[in-house]
């Protein structure tokens, strides 16, 4: 007769109604275990570079001297580690001074962020601002694909067509295969036949270089700068471009002073995340920049970055116990360590620009 | 008196010049979303090249390259048990991500309290997605392949790449399980339905082509992973076939890697060529995504799946 809603024990239930509770309690911790996996992945990160690099510098894992009371004695020192100028960890005459290929892994994601950069916000204004919706429609989609693209595909890209553009000239590289005749451009334009490197420093190249990284390693994160400058540029509500234009502005005027300064944050968020992304990118510059720890600043030598070293020096099973294996972890967490302050630092600007119009 | 004051209205503005000015940062922008379409114009006109040219110059047996396993020797090597391998490696990498990673999904949009514990939780997975592939691979080669001592096995590798795109499928299965309308729930529940049935059968279900989507999306994301595979210490030539979990490997892109910085031209045109069928791979997988979102998905997010 009573016509109150009734919490049922479910819809084919033959269970009790604690049973069904109990199922759902029993659930609902497997699922926080799902969760969990992904802090603990986290965690493990941490402890695992720490206790691997552990190693390097004191002789012993922080896990073999707590547990096997192994002897802590230093093989490598800080101050060496930090302040030296050579790296050759696994050389005859060994020197362990990160410096160089952090300077690699900063000047890649440096001259990226010069490549990146620009041509990324110039991409997501002329998307937001200028595009119809079609063309931005087929347009952002596309230019993403060269984010999905994998990493190895540049490092080939590199090799076989931007590095020999660098070492041979334009002309001489890509008309010569085609048959046109050469004769009639070097009339026109007899800059085209020299190598890019000669005429814009007179330096001569190799098969590695770092202009060769940048150009790659710049041109895969267009789209991480111009999709999510683009994303924090539609969010600036059109009430403020529509005063600026009341009070006579021009579209340059109005993109470049009222929408850029707007969605600054979140267009911040995406340089960084771009800058972290170069970081940590490794198949491209290893093929790109190649294997020489040096620090330069001409774009030309052939330099090492962190992620170059890590591949150089992958053996797996074979090398445990060796300096090779230990400074892996090293370099490992150094590299971990700086994405992760990138990382924290995207999240703050994140916070701040999702708070900003809504 | 008004007349005069039309003509002096934007008196100070030099209208030519603005003009120029704003067609000039027209121009700027044109140019530089060109630039991305040209770079991606260019490799893979780059790649087609190579690989038609290797085909043309050096005698590639089309057949050998697909199903044969590598080798030293130019004229003999072939990408199969690459292939196979990678088709190992997605296998395993999906079971081990998928179900940790919709776990996970559905505890933060169903149960998951409002606590600092939840906001950890969402924060680190803002970090693991921002952490750099190789970094995986050093943890799974410390963690799996020497301390477990499991070894340079596929599975070693299929754990790395499982790790790297938890991330991934997590916030698209969030987000899928946030679309379905609170309307289909609150209908479950006055069936009388418990919390359990009705995200088994009706939120997930609903949730389930946006969910596909995403997973599909990152494996096309691991299947071209080259590093973490490099750390964990895979065969960088695959000279046999692998037999399974357990066998050692080299994937695609690993074997890529190994012909490409080869100083043999024929090397390189394998390269070439086996970019292509990685490309192929990435293009199947790209459109299955893009099938089943466009299959499913209606403008008002309706049931019309279900």
């Amino acid at each position: 007769m009573s016509t109150e809603p009734q919490s049922g024990p479910g819809i084919s239930g033959d269970d009790s109604l604690e049973a069904a509770h109990e199922r759902n309690r029993r659930i609902r911790r497997l699922l926080f275990g799902c969760a969990a996996v992904t802090v603990v992945t986290t965690v493990a990160i941490f402890l695992v570079l720490f206790d691997n690099a552990a190693s390097y510098f004191f002789g012993a894992r922080i896990s073999e001297m707590l547990f096997a009371g192994e002897a802590v004695e230093r093989t490598v020192s800080f101050v060496e580690f930090f302040t030296g100028t050579r790296w050759a960890p696994a050389h005859a005459t060994p020197a362990h001074g990160v410096l160089p290929i952090v300077w690699g892994t900063l000047a890649i994601t440096i001259g990226a962020g010069l490549v990146s950069i620009p041509i990324g916000t110039a991409t997501a204004l002329y998307l937001s601002e200028y595009a119809s919706t079609g063309t931005r429609n087929k347009l952002k989609p596309i230019l993403e694909v060269l984010a999905g693209i994998p990493t190895i595909v540049y490092g080939y890209f590199a090799i076989s067509f931007v590095t020999p553009i660098l070492v041979d000239g334009i002309a001489t590289d890509i008309l010569n295969p085609i048959g046109s005749g050469l004769d009639s451009i070097s009339h026109l334009a007899p800059v085209l036949l020299e190598p890019v490197s000669a005429w814009m420093l007179g330096a001569s190249v190799g098969r590695y270089s770092m202009l060769a990284g940048i150009v790659v390693v710049g041109t895969m994160t267009i789209p991480m700068v111009s999709s999510i400058s683009e994303d924090a540029m539609q969010a600036v509500p059109d009430d403020l471009r529509n005063g600026a234009y009341a009070l006579g502005a021009t579209k340059y005027q109005v993109s470049t002073r009222i929408v850029l300064p707007a969605a600054v944050s979140g267009i911040f968020a995406s340089y960084i995340l771009a800058l972290s992304r170069a970081i940590g990118e490794t198949m491209a510059v290893t093929l790109a920049a190649g294997f020489n720890p040096t620090l330069t600043v001409n774009p030309f030598d052939e330099i090492m970055t962190m992620t170059a070293y890590l591949v150089s020096m992958a053996r797996g099973t074979s090398a445990v116990g060796t300096v090779e294996y230990q400074s892996l972890f090293a370099v490992g967490l150094l590299l971990f360590l700086l994405t992760l302050t990138m990382n924290l630092l995207n999240d703050r600007l994140k916070q701040r620009f999702q708070e900003e119009y809504r | 008196m008004s007349t005069k004051r039309e003509s002096n209205f934007l008196a100070d503005v030099d209208l030519t010049r603005e003009k120029l000015v704003n067609r000039l940062f027209y121009g700027t922008l044109v140019v530089a979303s060109v630039f991305g379409l040209v770079m991606l114009v260019l490799l893979i006109a780059d790649v087609l090249w190579e690989a038609t040219q290797a085909l043309s110059t050096f005698d590639i047996d089309i057949g050998n390259f697909l199903t044969g396993t590598s080798s030293s020797r130019a004229e003999q090597a072939g990408f199969g048990a690459s292939i196979l391998a990678s088709l190992w490696l997605m296998a395993l990498t999906a079971v081990l991500a998928f179900f940790i990673a919709v776990g996970c999904a559905v505890y933060l949009v169903e149960y998951a309290p409002e606590n600092r514990t939840t906001r950890l939780i969402e924060a680190n997975l803002a970090n693991l997605a921002g952490v750099p592939s190789i970094v995986y691979g050093l943890l799974v080669l410390a963690l799996i392949v020497n301390d477990a001592g499991l070894g340079s096995v596929i599975l070693a590798g299929a754990i790395a790449l499982a790790l790297l795109i938890v991330p991934i499928i997590i916030v698209a299965t969030i987000e899928s399980i946030r679309a379905v309308p609170s309307s289909v729930r609150d209908g479950s529940y006055a069936m009388g339905a418990t919390k359990w049935q009705t995200i088994r059968r009706v939120v997930l279900p609903q949730a389930m082509p946006g969910i596909l989507t995403g997973t599909i999306l990152a494996l096309a994301r691991a299947i071209g992973e080259t590093a973490p595979l490099i750390m964990v210490g895979t065969m960088l030539h695959a000279t046999r076939y692998p037999s399974g979990p357990l066998s050692s490997f080299s994937a695609m892109p690993t074997q890529i890697y190994n012909w490409t910085y080869q100083a043999d031209r024929m090397f390189n045109g394998l390269a070439a060529l086996g970019i292509v069928v990685l490309l192929l791979f990435l293009v199947a997988m790209y459109a299955l995504a893009g099938y089943l979102r466009n299959r499913y998905e209606t403008d008002d997010g309706s049931i019309s799946n279900v």
